[in-house]
């Protein structure tokens, strides 16, 4: 019998709360993972042209600017914008 | 240049304490000159399991406000001179830390130091921003666990968005995965997810498996971390993780339960 049951173990492993809880992970990781990486292809260009006004008129050092697309809870977008101003630049 | 390891995992009570602890005193005891750094400010525990809870003095907030230096602050270890901590504070809020005054501090430890190594407070709110941000590498402590292995996926996220490093465009943060609390026995039974399984999901390079054991309870009820129990399996998987921090190649141990002889196991036993 234990012979029998040694066989039959192995065909159970489809089904051992392990995979299952492999698969469900694999699933919802992939997913979160895909909400997180949503840059948008223009991001970088984007970035580069609001660099090129703001240097029109400003000081913008590389440090004092950030650029960042941030989506909340999957249905709203924000694009969030950091300039610090240095207070004897900003008046130029 | 001292190499910044951040030891995070989203999830709590996964190990990172006892992991900082362990991988910070190993080192040290490799000759090496490290300094560990609490970031869970307000709930302060590293300085509990490196038994050091008695002698502090001031913490890296104290540092931070310049109320104290950081040589009044840094607590020697008793064990192996090479060794501080920089424990957290225990009642200040954590707001008290961002990136320049934290980037100040590590800086002057970095050249004290060849490891800084800091020890991230659970979840993703500012604490543990401010753990990762200027981290070089990030042993991310996962449980073979559902919720844990989730978790971890999105500190791989903020470890890739959200650091120093991913804001200037530098080469990423060097990710490895430390897998602990395993249990051989229950992931051949099926009932527990595989190294295989979790390297699969998280897809970063492997640092480590630490076995489930009694000693790390033991160490830590004791102050001693488990990397000094050498006769204890957990003590002898962090020692792996040290070498392998180090650049060796070592074999990874404690990963198959105690097998049954064949015979045992085809005619019953």
């Amino acid at each position: 019998m234990a012979l029998l049951d040694y066989f039959l173990r192995k065909k159970e492993k489809q089904v051992t709360t392990a995979s299952r809880a492999k698969e469900r992970l694999q699933i919802i990781v992939a997913h979160e993972r895909n909400s997180r990486n949503k840059q948008p292809d223009y991001l970088p260009q984007l970035t580069a042209d609001i660099l090129v006004v703001l240097r029109k008129y400003i000081k913008v050092s590389d440090e004092s600017f950030s650029i960042k697309l941030d989506n909340k809870d999957g249905d709203l977008n924000v694009l969030e914008l950091n300039i610090e101003l240095h207070d004897e630049q900003g008046s130029s | 240049m001292a190499r910044i390891i951040v030891v995070t995992s989203g999830k709590g009570g996964v190990g990172k304490t006892t992991s900082s602890a362990a991988i910070g005193l190993g080192l040290a005891l490799k000759g090496h000159k490290v300094v560990l750094i609490d970031f869970d400010i307000g709930l302060r525990n590293l300085d509990l399991i490196m038994g050091c809870e008695r002698r502090v003095v001031y913490d890296f907030v104290n540092v931070i406000n310049g109320e104290a230096t950081l040589n009044q602050a840094l607590i020697k270890d008793k064990r192996v001179s090479s060794l501080s901590i920089l424990p957290a504070s225990q009642t200040r809020d954590k707001d008290a830390l961002n990136k320049e005054n934290v980037g100040k501090v590590l800086d002057d430890l970095g050249k004290l130091y060849d490891f800084i190594i800091c020890d991230s407070p659970a979840g993703i709110e500012a604490g543990a921003m401010m753990a990762l941000y200027y981290a070089d590498e990030a042993i991310v402590t996962t449980n073979p666990e559902v919720s844990s292995v989730r978790d971890s996926d999105r500190i791989l996220g903020m470890l890739a968005s959200r650091s120093r490093r991913a804001e200037l465009g530098l080469e990423p943060i060097k990710e490895h995965l430390l897998l602990t609390r395993y249990c051989p026995k229950r992931v051949a039974e099926g009932e527990m997810l595989s190294v295989e399984d979790v390297e699969d999901i998280l897809s970063i390079p492997l640092l480590g498996v630490i076995p489930e054991s009694q000693s790390v309870l033991k160490a830590s009820n004791a102050g001693e971390p488990v990397i000094l129990d050498t006769d204890s399996d957990a003590g002898q998987a962090y020692q792996d993780v040290i070498d392998r921090l180090l650049g060796e190649t070592i074999e990874f141990r404690f990963l198959l339960a105690e097998k049954k002889g064949i015979f045992s196991r085809m005619f019953g036993g």
